[in-house]
This record gives structure tokens, sequence and C-alpha cells, in this order.
């Protein structure tokens, strides 16, 4: 079971080291880490899937929560999102091939971003599934290499009032 | 003020209130303790970084107050870890202080370089490296305000030699900016609610109380709550003190080596009350087996342990003081005799077959040191005990009632533990009686702190229990490996001319008839005094779950008038 974690964490070094290292260390399963900048500049946004199987997702989420620098941790899977994952995939392609190719990866919406003798990379953007269709169709041609960025996600809809407050702490 | 960073270090220290550290010098670390000769606070010198840590997390174990030791770069702080890591385990608020080799040669393998912050990132609660003298201020009072907050625990602050050196403007930060630090809410009123109908409606409750409740200052929150609901209350070894072992509604201690009828109670129950405890594998044994007659409350400051382990049908995730305060008063006032009656017929079983209440013939066994030894000092000694059997035996059978008067490493099992902690025990509480129990074996993994006791010219007694073995590993050996002994024959040094030679003064006792007199000879004397117990070496702790077995499936001592195993 795979589940979908959005934090959002102090941009400081070190930070997704310690996330790693709590993963690593209580046996969690990461499918996918995804970290960049928010509109926020003291805050960076991870985007993390988790295989639940072992772990139960909330016992996850109060582990993230405990690390300092993490300020908050939202279980989006069953939340409406917009999520998107980013694939680029070099396939081979001889050059008799590459409008059939292009037609094909059009139905994706993707595109051919580098066009090489013997092979094409392709550029995909969607949720998961649609780049995954588009994998298993590329995968007969022969895919060279590929990287993906891992799925980041966003609540649809207005979220301006549910984001909690960051909490100051007391003077001990 | 223009101040150094090193003089940054102590100007915190002393206005979080720091009056001790424990640590030890070194090249990196040379600028913190030249300004700390300018500043009001006591450093104990130990013989061992490890020492420091154990002092540190002993301190404020006893005390409540956040312990601190300091140790330099490279091995003064990878000697630290083990301290650490202890502290972590069983939520002992503490800071850690170490030194870094300059920013310049971070990184480069430099002279006594080693990755601190990488090394204790899994056994702190949180650290950071400060590079910069304008962070350091900023980050101890942060490491203060997180190692006390919520679930409390060690906090490390690495700092490059540079950055005590350089100068800047200092000022305390009275507030601190952590948006990430978790605080547990109050406690919700609907789960409070459900705890209190699943309480009104149960005939065989059972309360489990762990460390949690001394830590949150629940010990008088949890009695009204026991003697409202005429609920048994069974503790862990850390929840020891929490609930008064004096007490008819008290069932001791749980688990593995808890006594059978303790046990017993929990397995029949039909509500568990688990208090600031966390439902550790040696409380426990065969999870599937366990409690299976019960619903679950679980009253816990740390939501990531809740549902850990265990199911649980009502959390409450809260300060435990806070939720029981909240919950007394929702719940009926209650007598359950039936069910307190049927666990005093169970005790009455337990005590017949209790060592305790037999001869040794003519062999000194602990227990009987163990029992003693609480009888002498009328139950109020402040021990510090450390890992194995004498540690189990003294949760059997020395008899504490009040919090904070047994202090031992119970999540990590650090043996060397007991001399070190004891010492920043009685720092903490230098009017405590203060006893160390430790092995023969443990005791010689941190005996060069005897130093310290003498140098800091502390009032500790230490009784080694001492069967020439390590005594717990023989146990297992002895049930699950065939009696093969492998490496649990221990060779000890005479503790007599050991002792001498820190003029420590210093009795051995074999027979059972010397027990008492020795241990009121100890307490007549001013300054430390060295017991050795020369005990039957080849005893066990009974009863035994063994590790995974179901907690109602104990080894019990061979019965009333049987041979004692030897």
């Amino acid at each position: 079971v795979k589940h979908t974690l959005v934090a959002r964490v102090l941009d400081q070094p070190g930070v997704l080291n310690r996330v790693a290292s709590l993963f690593r260390r209580r046996a969690f399963n990461i499918e996918s880490l995804t970290v960049g900048h928010t509109e926020d500049p003291e805050f960076s946004r991870m985007t993390i899937v988790v295989d639940t199987a072992r772990v139960p997702a909330p016992i996850v989420e109060a582990n993230l929560r405990k690390l300092v620098p993490v300020v908050d941790v939202t279980d989006v899977t069953h939340m409406a999102t917009v999520d998107r994952d980013l694939a680029l995939i070099r396939v081979r392609c001889a050059p008799a091939e590459r409008a059939e190719l292009a037609s094909l990866v059009e139905i994706f919406r993707g595109r051919i971003v580098d066009v090489a003798v013997e092979s094409v990379i392709v550029e995909v953007t969607g949720d998961e599934e649609k780049v995954n269709g588009l994998v298993e169709l590329l995968r007969a041609r022969g895919i060279v290499e590929m990287v993906r960025t891992g799925k980041v996600a966003m609540l649809r809809g207005s979220v301006v009032e549910t984001r909690p407050a960051a909490t100051a702490a007391p003077a001990a | 003020v223009q101040r150094t960073g090193a003089q940054i270090v102590w100007e915190c220290l002393v206005k979080e209130g720091v009056t001790t550290v424990f640590g030890y010098p070194g090249g990196a670390m040379l600028p913190i303790y030249d300004a700390m000769l300018d500043y009001p606070v006591r450093h104990v010198l130990v013989r061992h970084e490890q020492g420091a840590a154990h002092m540190a997390d002993g301190y404020a174990r006893a005390s409540g107050r956040v312990g601190v030791a300091m140790a330099t770069s490279g091995p003064g702080a990878t000697n630290l870890t083990t301290g650490i890591a202890t502290a972590m385990l069983d939520s002992s608020p503490t800071v850690f202080v170490t030194a870094q080799v300059s920013s310049k040669v971070l990184g480069s393998d430099a002279f006594q370089e080693v990755d601190v912050t990488g090394i204790t990132l899994p056994i702190t609660k949180h650290n950071s490296l400060v590079t910069d003298v304008r962070h350091i201020a900023r980050t101890i009072r942060e490491a203060f305000v997180i190692a006390g907050a919520g679930r409390q625990g060690p906090v490390l602050v690495d700092i490059t030699k540079d950055a005590q050196q350089a100068k800047t403007e200092f000022e305390y930060p009275e507030a601190v900016h952590l948006p990430g630090l978790y605080q547990a809410p109050p406690p919700d009123g609907e789960s409070l609610a459900r705890a209190a109908e699943l309480v009104d409606k149960a005939e065989r409750p059972v309360i489990l109380a762990g460390a949690g409740v001394i830590r949150s200052g629940a010990t008088a929150a949890l009695r009204a709550f026991a003697e409202k609901t005429s609920t048994p209350v069974a503790l862990t070894l850390l929840g020891i003190g929490g609930f008064p072992q004096s007490h008819p509604l008290c069932l001791g201690m749980m688990g593995m080596h808890g006594e059978a009828f303790t046990n017993q109670a929990i397995q029949r129950a039909d509500l568990l009350l688990a208090f600031g405890m966390r439902f550790d594998d040696r409380v426990t044994g065969n999870i599937k087996t366990y409690a299976l007659h019960a619903r679950k409350i679980h009253v816990e400051i740390d939501p990531s342990e809740v549902g850990k382990n265990v199911k649980i049908d009502v959390p409450v995730v809260s300060d435990l003081r806070a939720a029981l305060e909240a919950l007394t008063p929702m719940v009926e006032a209650r007598q359950r005799d039936a069910w307190v009656a049927e666990i005093d017929g169970w005790r009455q079983d337990t005590r017949s077959r209790d060592i305790v209440h037999r001869d040794g013939n003519g062999r000194l066994l602990a227990p009987h040191v163990l029992h003693d030894l609480w009888k002498a000092t009328g139950g109020g000694a402040v021990v510090v005990s450390d890992v194995g059997q004498h540690q189990m035996w003294e949760a059997q059978y020395y008899k504490h009632d009040e919090p904070r008067t047994l202090i031992t490493s119970g999540g990590l099992g650090t043996m060397g533990f007991a001399l070190p902690a004891a010492i920043g025990a009685k720092m903490a509480r230098p009017d405590a009686e203060v006893w160390v129990v430790a092995g023969d074996g443990g005791f010689q993994m941190t005996q060069s702190e005897l130093a310290t006791v003498q140098q800091e010219e502390l009032d500790i007694k230490i009784a080694i229990i001492n069967n020439g073995f390590l005594g717990m590993v023989r146990q297992w050996q002895e049930f699950f490996h065939d009696k093969r002994y492998a490496a649990t024959p221990m060779l000890s040094p005479d503790f007599m001319k050991l002792a001498a030679a820190y003029e420590i003064p210093a009795y051995r006792v074999s027979g059972r008839a010397d027990v008492v007199p020795a241990v009121e000879k100890a307490r007549e004397t001013k300054g430390p005094v060295l017991l050795e117990f020369q005990v039957e070496k080849e005893d066990a702790v009974y009863p035994m779950v063994p590790a995974g077995s179901d907690l109602h499936a104990m080894i019990r001592r061979p019965g009333a008038g049987e041979e004692v195993r030897s």
C-alpha cells in the first residue's frame, strides 16, 4: 500500500539527511522522495511516497513530525490532489521511426527533446499512471536509459485557511 | 559587549541555570575550557567521556533538570556516544557540547576530526553543527528547549574551534523560533470521554505505568485515578517509583522478569490503561498472545508510540499529568473487590514461592542482598543500578515508593551505567543517600570513575553483586544454550585492593548474616564505601518469560523445599 505524505520542512542544511536517516533506521520503505523550494524561502517541501505494508502511515507521519526541522506533515493519499511525475526516457529509435514515435508520445502530451542517430530522449510529465503507461509502450522499442523525478503533489482547491499555523515554542 | 564563542557557551549555560557540567578537555575544546575558569559552573573532570555522558544522564533523571556534558572533537565525541544513546532510549533530557576542528579544515580528515553530527544523528533528539560564532547562543538556547520539551531527550551542539575563538556581540535569546518543535496537544475531550466509558465498564482493569508518570510529574494524579477506580498498577522497569510499591494496589514490575501474578493480571485484564509507556518487547512478550481479552487505552506524549507495537482502542496523545487530571473527575468511583481479591490470591501464591522467604542454605543469594539492602536503608535511598541480573533483582526486591529513586538504563541496557550515573545523581541531589548496585562485569566497564568519586568528595555507597559471571548472559546460556558458558565466567580484580588504591573503604561480604551490618557500617561512614557481595555463582532471575514467549508462560523458580539451582 502506498501513501503520499507532504512535509513542510525548514530550508536548512542536513534536513534531507535527517529524513533519509529516519526512514533507514525505522526500516520504512521509501518509494520516492522529492524535495524543492516553496513560495516561502524559510521552507522546503518534500513529497514522500512510502510503502506502508509493514508500518502504518500515521506512525510514519508521527515519526517525521518528531524531527525538529519538520514543521508539518499531511497525508494526502485520500485527498483530492494534483500530482505529477516527470520522466526523461532515452529510447532506441531509427531515423525512419521518429515521426511515428513523436505522434505516439504526443498522445501522452510528451515530447521529443533530444535526437541522436539511433535514439531520442522523450520527456513526459503527468500523474504516475500516465507516465507508467508511456513507459510500458516505449519498453517494447528498447529503453536505453530512464530517470524519473518521483511524485510531487499539491492539494486541489483552496487550502489557505487549512494550513496549520507554525507554532512558536514556549520559553521553557 | 563583545564576547568570544567560548565565553558565549558559558554565558548561555549560566543563563540556563546550569551549575554542574561533566566533561573532558582536548585540543579543539581548549577555548571553551579556558573561558570556563571565569564562570561560576562546577566542572567535573571524568576519566572517560562515556562517564561524562552517563553522569549528565543520571543528573537529569535524579532531578528532572537538564544534564550537561562536554567533550572534545574526534575520540572525545565518539566516547560520548554510548551515553548519548542511553539517554535517547530512556528519553533523558540532556545537552551535549562537543568541540569540532576549525571550519577551514572541516571535511579534510584533520587531526581528531570526526563527523559528530552524522554519527549522533540517530541517537539524538536533535543535533547541530555551529561554524559561526553568531549562531552559538541561539543554538544552545534551542538545545535546552528541545531537550526538555514534550518527550525529552538528548541534544548535541558541535562547535568548531574557530567559532569558539571568534568574537561577537552577545545577546541571550529569550524567545526561540522553532516552528517544527512537536508539542503534544492538551488531552482531547472526545478521547477522554471514550476512555472514561471504557473505564466505567471495565471489571478487570490494570494500569501499566511507565517512565512518563515520573517525567510528567503525574505520581499524585496516577494515585488519585487508581484509588478512585480501584485499579491495580503494574510498573515498567523505568516506571518504578511512579507508584508506591507499598500501596496495596501496586503489582510491582511487569514483563520478562515481572512477578507471575503481575503478568497474570495483565493477561486476564479486560482493560489495559497504558500510561506513559511504550509496550517494549520486554514487557509484552509474544505480542500475538498479549492481553487478548483487554481493550487498550494509551495515554502517551509521543504519537509515534501509539499503535507502534500494540493495537490501541482509545489513544490519548497528551502530557500524562494533564490527561489524568482531566480523566479522573470523569470516571465513576468504584470498588473492584472481586478483581483485586483474585489478584491477591495469585499474589499469595507468588509470595509462597518467593526466595526471599526461603533460606539460602548457607549460600548468599543476590535476592537476599537486595532485600536486606532495602530493609537496612529504610527504602529511602536513590538506587542506581547497572544492567543484568542484579538490575532485575533490584527491581524485584528493593521496593521504591518515591519517583526518581531508581535510576537505571532500561531501553539501551548499558553496562557500566551505574557508577557514573550515580555520580551525576549525587551531584543533582547532594542530600540523597545514593547507592550504586552493579554486577562485577558492568562495574569493571567504568570503574575508573572511582577516581572521580574521590576527586569530587562524593558520599556514594557502592554495592557490587559479584557472582563471577556475566550473570544474565550466563542465565540465557543455561536456559537456551545447553549451559555452554561461552565467555561468561569473569575474572575480577581484588575489589578490596582496587578500592584501597582509590582510598575508598571497602568490605567483603559472603554470608547472609553480614549483609545488614555491612550496609549499616557503610551508612555510618562519611564518604564513599564499597561493599562486595560474593553471591551464589549460578543463581537465575525468576520468574522469566523467555524472549518472544507468551507473557503467561513463565519459567518459575524451583518450588519451595526444592533445591535452588546451582
